[in-house]
């Protein structure tokens, strides 16, 4: 329809005075809005930022309760105790140097733990409480109470820290928390969420850091309203966690007790394993060190000695610490031969004191030679030539195959860190890693368990144990999960030839019960309790032809990281085996002196639960035994445990 | 004046028609979407998921929509208005018959992976429906009763469908962005006076239902205004809202608190915080001087649209793009009121800041249409 132009207009006129108008009241009300928002935020601001601070209405993370850690027995190895720390919020403390040197005024606290505080409290959200001093005493809590007005933004906690009441027995087992570290967050893709609270306790080796994933457990939150000051005024609501699970372990922390004392200081190793089921009933590192001193962070005054120390309390060589078997491998080498067989056990090899191979002479410890050697006397005096002979015979790939059967030159599953898997040479191997080609006197040095062989002082124990059943047993060191049992250990026949076993076990016997045999100084009394063991001494240098011109050198004119390391193995009692040792002095030289003893004495303190009788030792030996025990009975474990006592 | 007697050759052509965009305003619309993008990366705790980048390739879409909206020729969508119109009123049975429930209110159509919220798109259609009425209406009949009464019903049934759903606060713009588009139009003075006692009167109504069996509202909106009136009441429970919404507001002071540095929104203090409270963490960490500047660019697209809708002849065209700044107005003066305690919460986003899809890509929709009038206003 056709409109009229100045009716058009009118009305054109009329919206834009009306937009006009409204436009107007919508800048208005603008207006107001600015005005209200320079209220609030410029006339109001101090008032709301301080009701900001009051306000807070915050979700906090429960920390799960760690899981415990007990021995066989119940004896607690890992508990929790509450401890007193002091917590620190930047926002509320302003200058957080100044604070922390008044608070180091009034508690206990070194320079450089004080200025690791300050950077941790710099480095965290203004608004969350970080942990600047742990494992307060209560008379340090009451001093920071008292001075509270004094130290804005610092406030007492109580959390629960962990501690390891059995000190450094089992440094080397159950191992050491840690705080957590940015490099534990990133290495997870989604990391958990406890992570992040600051100082929160995370495994760092051994089961702690293993069964970390049991451990742990799951934390709870709570929501809590906070005042000015971050004090908790109240707890909102709250969701709880879920304890960490407890783990019992098969270790008797009284045997292992025994056997760190019966080591002291020298630089050793000793598994104990149960022939029956594979508990490990100790297993023990020497020198060992105190995990209490890292759970704070330890002083480089402190650890500085252990990394330098040329014993390396740090490293656990039961199962870390790979060594050349030595002679000890001679058992591996014989039930190759036997189950091939290559040779009979009546069969003999005349020692002369070497054998040219290859147009190298190889040497027979005895330079003189044993004579004619059959194979109870070859394990008896330990004859170096008779096992040339019977690798050469035998070939590397059978007598590795071998190894690998009785548990060595594998990883064995257990939750400890770094465990080796050690060396059982083969051909390929040697191609693989050392592109060269595998020779004859190779095959030479591996009879004797010298050269590449590599084994740890666990899987020799577990070979001796394996030895002593005919079955596959395999080391356990978890007993139980919250109650729960684990697998038993004890395996699978091995599916060897019982004749053939029975004559290596009866060369072992031998070892230590008969006159002649190497380790007859350690033997036990008791009929009911005889052991059967074998000594092994391996070189930890070669001996240069000009040496052996002059005369091999003593072991003790040489230095300390020189000597030969000296090893036994034994299993107890010979006719119905119940527990199979291995015993690794570093450095210590014969098997036959520095390692059998030990064997001996901590056979015993297993089989009879800790109380040998002295008539279970040799009549000569009982007098210096007793005393030994005596003195050995009175070593407790050392555990450095703070601010627990006031609390 | 109909476009039938416009000499519709100065319009622009096909792609020229880019440049006779209404560039200053687009800028003014990413200008503020940018910011809706960088608060939602900081309520993110500095970082784009969940928030700001759905919501950066929502706004792209939207932005492309818009700009294709605009091409399209302003007549086509005046004759297409009566039809959107119906067919929105028709999306809002369907709601009340089918509809999602999402927090204690029907409000969607899930189509797939599409959710389609009815009443936001009623705010559009109902402005295109009142312009293209009065568009044809003779301003001599426009304050006669029978004719002022058409547009009321037209307003009061989408408002009614959209209450009963229950979205109060989407009721309470409808029945503003409608009464407003009357008032341009050129009713008479005496009916707004009417209708805004008959409001007053609405009102106490509403509240003397309050307890009995012919509630109007729900409980929870009955609970808001409570709050609203004296939200010391209980600050834990339904003030909660507003009590931490000014606290973070006022804590914010002249600067702020820096980026990603706002305390109360990043502890969780503000629920909603990425949608009907975003304002909120953008006064906590840029002041005062972030919130007036985003007030400033809100205002700057009022007044680019009044402008534009005054130097347009069309009157289809100035009707439109007022209504549809009245609209976007309403939006961000009724949100910015609640945050700052002087409204209800009342469940309105920030326009083009909050985080959603459906809201933005509508707003982006309607300034297409302004953008439309604008390319092909008579010369």
């Amino acid at each position: 329809m056709r409109r009229n132009r100045a009716e058009t207009d009118a009305s054109q006129t009329k919206l834009s005075r009306r937009a006009a108008l409204l436009g107007g009241v919508q800048l208005l009300f603008m207006g107001g809005l600015a005005a209200r928002m320079n209220y609030l935020q410029v006339d109001q601001a101090d008032q709301y930022l301080l009701l900001a601070e009051e306000n807070r209405i915050n979700i906090r993370l429960i920390p799960p309760t760690r899981g415990e850690i007990f021995d066989r027995n119940g004896v607690q190895l890992a508990q929790n105790i509450p401890s007193y720390r002091i917590v620190m919020v930047r926002e509320e403390a302003g200058d957080v140097e100044e604070v922390m040197h008044r608070l180091s005024k009034v508690i206990d606290l070194d320079p450089e733990a004080r200025d690791r505080a300050i950077a941790e409290v710099k480095a965290a959200e203004r608004f969350l409480p970080v942990t600047v001093a742990d494992n307060v005493t209560w008379d340090e809590l009451s001093r920071v109470s008292v001075n509270a007005p004094a130290l804005p933004g610092v406030s007492p906690e109580v959390g629960l820290t962990r501690v390891y009441p059995r000190g450094s027995d089992f440094a080397h087992i159950v191992g050491r928390v840690g705080r957590v570290s940015k490099t534990d967050i990133d290495a997870q893709e989604i990391p958990d969420a406890v992570l992040r609270i600051p100082r929160f306790q995370i495994g760092r080796i051994n089961v702690e850091a293993r069964e970390e994933g049991l451990l742990r457990g799951v934390a709870g939150t709570k929501q809590v309203e906070v005042n000015a000051t971050g004090r908790v005024m109240r707890e909102l609501s709250r969701r709880e966690g879920q304890s960490g699970a407890d783990l019992q372990l098969t270790i008797d922390s009284k045997l292992q007790n025994y056997v760190q004392a019966r080591l002291g200081t020298e630089s050793a190793a000793v598994v104990i394993i149960d022939c029956e089921n594979g508990d490990l009933i100790a297993n023990a590192s020497s020198p060992s060190y105190d995990p209490n001193l890292f759970i704070g962070g330890i002083s480089s005054a402190d650890y500085d000695p252990m990394l330098e120390s040329k014993h390396r309390p740090l490293v656990n060589k039961t199962v870390q610490g790979t060594y050349p078997p030595g002679s000890t491998y001679k058992m591996v080498v014989a039930m190759a031969a036997l189950e091939e067989g290559i040779i009979g056990p009546d069969d003999t090899v005349y020692c002369p004191g070497h054998v040219e191979v290859g147009g190298r002479k190889f040497h027979c410890w005895k330079r003189a030679g044993h004579g004619w050697m059959d194979l109870e006397d070859s394990l008896k005096q330990s004859c170096d030539v008779y096992y040339y002979d019977l690798a050469l015979k035998v070939g590397i790939e059978k007598i590795s195959a071998m190894a690998k059967r009785f548990g060595l030159g594998i990883r064995h599953d257990l939750p400890l860190s770094s465990v080796a898997s050690g060396l059982a040479p083969t051909k390929a191997w040697k191609r693989e890693t050392r592109d060269a080609e595998w020779v004859i006197g190779d095959t030479v040095n591996a009879s004797i368990g010298q050269g590449f062989t590599l084994s740890s002082p666990l899987q020799l124990a577990v070979m001796t144990a394996r030895i002593a059943t005919n079955r596959m047993v395999t080391p356990r060191l978890i007993k139980s999960i919250d109650g729960i049992e684990q697998p038993s250990g004890g395996g699978e026949p091995l599916g060897m030839n019982e004749n053939n076993l029975r004559k290596i076990r009866k060369g072992m016997h031998v070892v230590v019960n008969d006159r002649r045999g190497t380790g007859y100084r350690s033997r036990i009394i008791a009929e009911e309790m005889r052991m059967a063991g074998k000594t092994g001494t391996s070189q930890v240098r070669s001996i240069t032809t000009a040496e052996r011109a002059r005369g091999v050198s003593r072991n003790e004119d040489l230095p300390w990281e020189r000597r030969d390391h000296a090893l036994f193995v034994a299993f107890a009692p010979y006719d119905k085996p119940r527990y199979a040792v291995s015993v690794l002095v570093e450095h210590g030289g014969g098997g036959s002196t520095a390692a059998a003893p030990i064997a001996r004495d901590v056979m015993l303190q297993a089989l009879y639960s800790g109380e040998p009788p002295l008539d279970a030792y040799p009549t000569a030996d009982r007098e210096r035994i007793a005393e030994q025990q005596k003195q050995l009975r009175d070593v407790q474990p050392q555990a450095t445990i703070k601010g627990k006592d006031q609390a | 004046m109909s476009y039938l007697e416009y000499n519709v050759k100065h319009v622009p052509t096909g792609l020229r028609k880019i440049l006779h965009l209404n560039w200053p305003l687009t800028v003014l619309l990413i200008a503020v979407s940018g910011v809706g993008f960088l608060m939602l990366y900081s309520v993110a705790g500095g970082s784009f998921t969940p928030w700001a980048e759905p919501q950066m390739k929502r706004f792209a879409l939207g932005l492309g929509l818009m700009i294709a909206v605009g091409m399209v020729p302003i007549w086509l969508w005046r004759n297409l208005a009566g039809v959107a119109y119906l067919g929105t009123v028709v999306l809002l049975i369907a709601v009340e018959l089918f509809g999602s429930v999402g927090m204690g209110a029907q409000r969607w159509i899930e189509l797939g992976s599409f959710r389609l919220q009815p009443s936001e798109l009623m705010k559009i259609t109902l402005v295109m429906m009142l312009a293209a009425y009065y568009d044809w209406l003779p301003a001599k009949r426009t304050s006669r009763p029978i004719w002022v009464l058409l547009p009321i019903i037209m307003i009061v049934v989408p408002t009614a469908l959209v209450l009963k759903q229950p979205d109060l606060g989407t009721a309470l713009l409808l029945m503003c962005a409608g009464g407003g588009l009357m008032f341009l139009a050129g009713v008479h003075w005496a009916y707004f006076a009417v209708v805004l006692s008959a409001g007053i009167g609405l009102i106490t109504a509403v509240f003397q239902s309050r307890g009995t069996g012919w509630q109007l509202l729900k409980d929870y909106q009955f609970r808001r205004i409570d709050t609203f009136i004296d939200p010391s009441t209980d600050p834990l429970g339904a003030g909660y809202h507003i009590t931490q919404s000014k606290i973070a507001l006022g804590s914010g002071g002249w600067t702020g608190r820096g980026f990603m540095q706002g305390t109360q929104s990043r502890l969780n203090f503000l629920p909603e915080k990425h949608t009907d409270f975003i304002f909120t963490t953008l006064a906590e960490e840029f002041g005062f001087i972030g919130g007036f500047s985003l007030l400033g660019l809100y205002a700057l697209i009022i007044i680019f649209c009044i402008a534009a809708a005054v130097i347009n002849k069309d009157r289809f065209s100035s009707l439109l793009t007022l209504g549809i700044a009245l609209n976007f107005f309403l939006f961000f003066a009724v949100n910015m009121s609640m945050v700052m305690g002087m409204a209800p919460v009342v469940g309105v986003p920030l326009p083009l800041v909050s985080y959603g899809g459906s809201a933005m890509l509508v707003l982006l929709l309607a300034f297409g249409l302004v953008q439309s009038a604008h390319v092909h206003r008579p010369r």
